[in-house]
């Protein structure tokens, strides 16, 4: 292996500015991290409302509904993780910067699941609270919710990177990433639902780590491809 | 050997290809067809627990076995369209995903009308294959909404390529989830895995309709091929001198 010249891009540097840079770009405009959290907040509020306040009915149904609540959020969030570069012509200079696009790709997820993912585990616990969960099973759903917003954010670049720059993007966006999304759903909700029922539950976590693990690993070159297709 | 994959990447040769194995396909197709609906409807003894309501699964598993192997047969043309940049490798996958999605709509009606008998009910969450066919029905719509949204066909065709791969990776971890899922929520597996195996006079029916719905997936994709190419080099020299030929393109 050559040893890297002052000319070649030193990869973590990069990582580091563009994380940066979004979460800045995010702090100025925090309407944008924070709409989605208040649209967590009140489809979760829209289910009580309903189905009834009935408490069996909320334990039963809490997990599920928390879990597709903060799928929907992530959703209304990724329609704008490159919409704004496109717009301004940033992602052209992106493209065609030395550092290697997958690396970019991958510090723009992270930065979106800083500003979406994260905050939406946190506040979890507040809602979980209005649907009678104990503390323990709190626990495993902000697990749950760490790792899957992990592989939604991820999966989500993909959807995000193909559909940069088209009319009708927003629609289009959660017909690609829905039925991608739906392992995630499927495993985060029913390893909390498990937990509730006091049932073993690790496999659960265990198969959503692994597929993080997957995301992170391959997604960042699939939304690399899909930008240079977006953008050529 | 080498001529024979040079000539496959020019669409006028294609156009002809596709022609020339239509009755190649659409023959054995129609007689495998015709002999698995006979001996199935008429030939094959009912099955002593289900009588005769196990008959659908002569267009049933057929069906299911093509939405999959469409999705593979698209992306794997995707990829190769990716990687050799071979635009006609596009094209096919382009004209499979209709063709997919309508195998997968048959295998969920036919799965459903099946249900109701057995099940006492037309739709039931607990069966897994139920449930990743309506996944992945909803996988190949996405395909088809994105490519109906990029005006420019070689950006659609590659975007769309980056989403089936992208898909086939996900359709195996759906698999798995869902199955992971529905031992959750039930005691006993709804059908046998493996279970007694299958009479003679049922089995053969229904091999003739697997064989016979891949020879008529060929059938139509070819038909639909031809359309597609036709219409993508709709501005090409060799489209216009055919159309004009005495022949007409025929």
């Amino acid at each position: 292996m050559a040893v890297p010249s002052p000319e070649q891009p030193r990869i973590l540097v990069g990582l580091v500015a563009m994380v940066r840079r979004d979460l800045l770009l995010a702090w100025k405009r925090p309407g944008d991290v924070l709409n989605p959290l208040f649209f967590f907040a009140m489809v979760c509020t829209l289910f009580p409302l309903a189905v009834g306040p009935s408490a069996e009915q909320l334990t039963v149904s809490g997990p599920g509904v928390l879990w597709v609540a903060a799928l929907l959020s992530t959703l209304l969030s990724l329609n704008s993780l490159f919409m704004s570069d496109h717009e301004d012509g940033s992602l052209d200079q992106l493209l065609v910067s030395p550092q290697p696009l997958p690396v970019l790709a991958l510090s723009k997820t992270l930065a979106h699941w800083l500003t979406s993912g994260l905050p939406l585990v946190l506040i979890s616990p507040l809602l979980a609270m209005t649907y009678r969960m104990s503390t323990d099973i709190v626990g495993v759903l902000m697990l749950t919710l760490l790792l899957g917003t992990v592989c939604l954010s991820l999966l989500g670049s993909i959807g995000a990177a193909l559909t940069v720059g088209l009319h009708r993007g927003t629609a289009l966006l959660s017909l690609l990433i829905l039925p991608l999304a739906m392992p995630v759903l499927l495993l985060g909700a029913n390893t909390v639902s498990l937990a509730a029922g006091g049932e073993p539950y690790a496999t659960g976590i265990w198969a959503l780590a692994g597929y993080a693990v997957a995301a992170l690993s391959l997604a960042p070159y699939a939304t690399a491809a899909a930008l240079r297709i977006s953008n050529e | 050997m080498w001529k024979f994959f040079h000539q496959l990447a020019s669409p006028p040769h294609f156009y002809r290809l596709a022609a020339t194995l239509m009755p190649w396909l659409a023959v054995p197709a129609l007689l495998l067809i015709a002999y698995g609906t006979y001996a199935g409807l008429f030939l094959a003894s009912p099955d002593y627990q289900q009588g005769d309501a196990f008959r659908i699964i002569y267009v049933h598993v057929p069906s299911a076995y093509l939405s999959m192997m469409a999705y593979m047969f698209m992306a794997i043309s995707g990829a190769i369209g990716l990687i050799w940049r071979l635009k006609l490798a596009h094209a096919v996958g382009a004209a499979a995903a209709p063709l997919g999605a309508a195998f997968t709509f048959l295998a969920l009606v036919t799965g459903s009308i099946w249900g109701r008998p057995m099940w006492g009910t037309w739709w039931e969450w607990g069966d897994p294959r139920l449930t990743s066919e309506l996944i992945l029905l909803f996988l190949y719509f996405g395909y088809m909404a994105l490519r109906s949204s990029i005006d420019d066909t070689a950006k659609a065709d590659k975007a769309c390529a980056v989403l089936a791969l992208v898909g086939v990776v996900n359709v195996v971890v759906v698999h798995y989830s869902v199955e992971w899922w529905s031992s959750l929520h039930q005691g006993q597996t709804l059908m046998k895995k493996g279970g007694p195996g299958m009479d003679a006079d049922m089995l053969y029916p229904l091999l003739a309709m697997i064989l016979g719905f891949t020879f008529l997936f060929g059938a139509l994709l070819a038909r639909r091929i031809r359309t597609e190419v036709l219409y993508r080099e709709r501005r090409t020299r060799w489209v216009r001198e055919m159309i004009l030929s005495p022949e007409g393109g025929r």
